[in-house]
């Protein structure tokens, strides 16, 4: 699952709101199959449905979850509060995930070379990390951005996980992220979205015979 | 912060990032202060700025006490801050579609062009990669908004008024044709939209050309 789809969900969870959950396989390139093109031109996953209406990425989703349904708010009122958990974000999906994505890595690993892959990662996730833990240093509290979890939170999580789990990065140098990842572990709506939670995780339902 | 409490925008006048945000306080009817960094020259790291905004990104605005980052951080912050001339319609799912369009430029095309990631393609796929990966990923988000706000747009990307997504694409077509002279047959109704901000008083002012520190030949 990729970790866009993942912010969505935890979105959802935190927001108490119900979904049907409609799997899209993108190795398999199913957001471009007819079927997926007809609910989503654009062919991007995740894409929501909410009645007529049909949304795709991430953050429009969040912030269209947000004005739509106001329970558990995703951003503080302060306004300087909430530009951090909007920097946040933007760390998160325009300078970090953007350069991790598959056709990207593919591209240097034929172009580059197969180690190169890895030298990218590491440099553009510790590039986007460096910055968040000098942004978050006076704001966090138990969150990033203090005792309730807002839309940082909800970027930072799966990127975190991400970037330990899909490429073992070393999150020592990152004392801030490495506690909040702690956290995020004790956190139900998170929990409750990770990949291996989903119903399409590879292995969750085979059956035993 | 000035004893005036006029606004600061710390800029690059080639950022499209920061040619976002003039558009959108020259919308709002902003005289502020342009404090330029000059990103190529690498000043954005320079212990002067880093004191204004210890991440070192630009643009960067500074309202008295607050220095906010990220282009979309700012606009969002003004629009909230300082309501006239509201960048976001009221209807929530034409919000919705402003809020896609800005983001398919700020996330999946502006940062793959760069100046760190074009300079990395040069120097280790090579010279003549540089204008290829360009063109594909500039071209992969422009057939999307061509789709995206097929059935939105009307004078502008969303309607027949400026609103967020005309604040980030006003700055990425702009760039696309100028800086890496990309072919628009493709692409009418970004075309369309070009022309239109070309006419626009707020966007003009906006425009790299038109800032303090775009270099005198």
């Amino acid at each position: 699952m990729s970790s866009p789809c993942f912010r969505v969900l935890i979105a959802l969870n935190l927001k108490g709101l119900d979904y049907e959950y409609k799997a899209v396989n993108l190795f398999q390139k199913d957001q471009n199959r007819p079927e997926y093109l007809k609910i989503n031109p654009l062919g991007y996953v995740p894409a929501l449905v909410d009645g007529n209406i049909v949304l795709a990425d991430s953050f429009a989703i969040i912030l269209y979850l947000e004005d739509k349904y106001p329970q558990h708010p995703l951003l503080p009122h302060d306004l300087a509060k909430k530009a951090i958990n909007y920097q946040v974000a933007n760390i998160v999906c325009s300078s970090i995930q953007p350069l991790l994505r598959l056709p990207i890595l593919r591209y240097i690993e034929e172009n580059v070379g197969e180690d190169e892959n890895i030298q990218w990662v590491y440099k553009h996730v510790a590039k986007g990390f460096a910055a968040l833990e000098i942004l978050l240093k006076h704001h966090a509290g138990k969150y990033a951005t203090g005792d309730e979890i807002y839309m940082a939170d909800v970027f930072l999580a799966p990127q975190v996980i991400s970037v330990t789990n899909r490429f073992n990065f070393d999150m020592s140098e990152y004392p801030l992220l490495s506690r909040l990842n702690e956290t995020y572990k004790q956190v139900p709506a998170i929990q409750n979205a990770l990949p291996q939670n989903q119903p399409d995780f590879p292995g969750k339902c085979l059956s035993t015979n | 912060m000035t004893s005036s409490g006029q606004l600061q925008l710390y800029s690059y006048h080639r950022s499209s990032c920061s040619f976002r945000v003039r558009i959108a306080l020259n919308l709002k009817g902003f005289d502020y202060e342009y404090k330029p960094v000059n990103l190529l020259k690498g000043e954005q790291k320079s212990p002067e700025f880093l004191k204004v905004n210890p991440i070192g990104y630009v643009p960067a605005l500074v309202d008295g006490d607050i220095v906010i980052a990220d282009s979309f951080a700012i606009i969002m912050y003004l629009e909230e801050k300082y309501p006239q001339r509201p960048l976001l319609p009221r209807d929530l799912e034409k919000r919705a579609i402003n809020y896609q369009a800005a983001n398919i430029v700020s996330a999946s095309i502006q940062p793959l062009q760069n100046l760190d990631i074009l300079k990395y393609i040069e120097e280790k796929v090579g010279p003549d990669a540089k204008i290829p990966w360009v063109e594909k990923h500039i071209g992969k988000g422009f057939a999307a908004l061509e789709k995206l706000l097929k059935n939105h747009a009307g004078k502008y990307a969303t309607g027949d008024d400026v609103f967020l997504a005309d604040l980030f694409l006003a700055p990425q077509i702009h760039g696309a044709i100028k800086r890496f002279n990309l072919d628009m047959t493709p692409y009418p109704l970004l075309a369309r939209l070009h022309e239109a901000y070309m006419q626009l008083p707020a966007i003009q002012d906006a425009l790299p050309e038109n800032q303090p520190d775009y270099p005198k030949t």
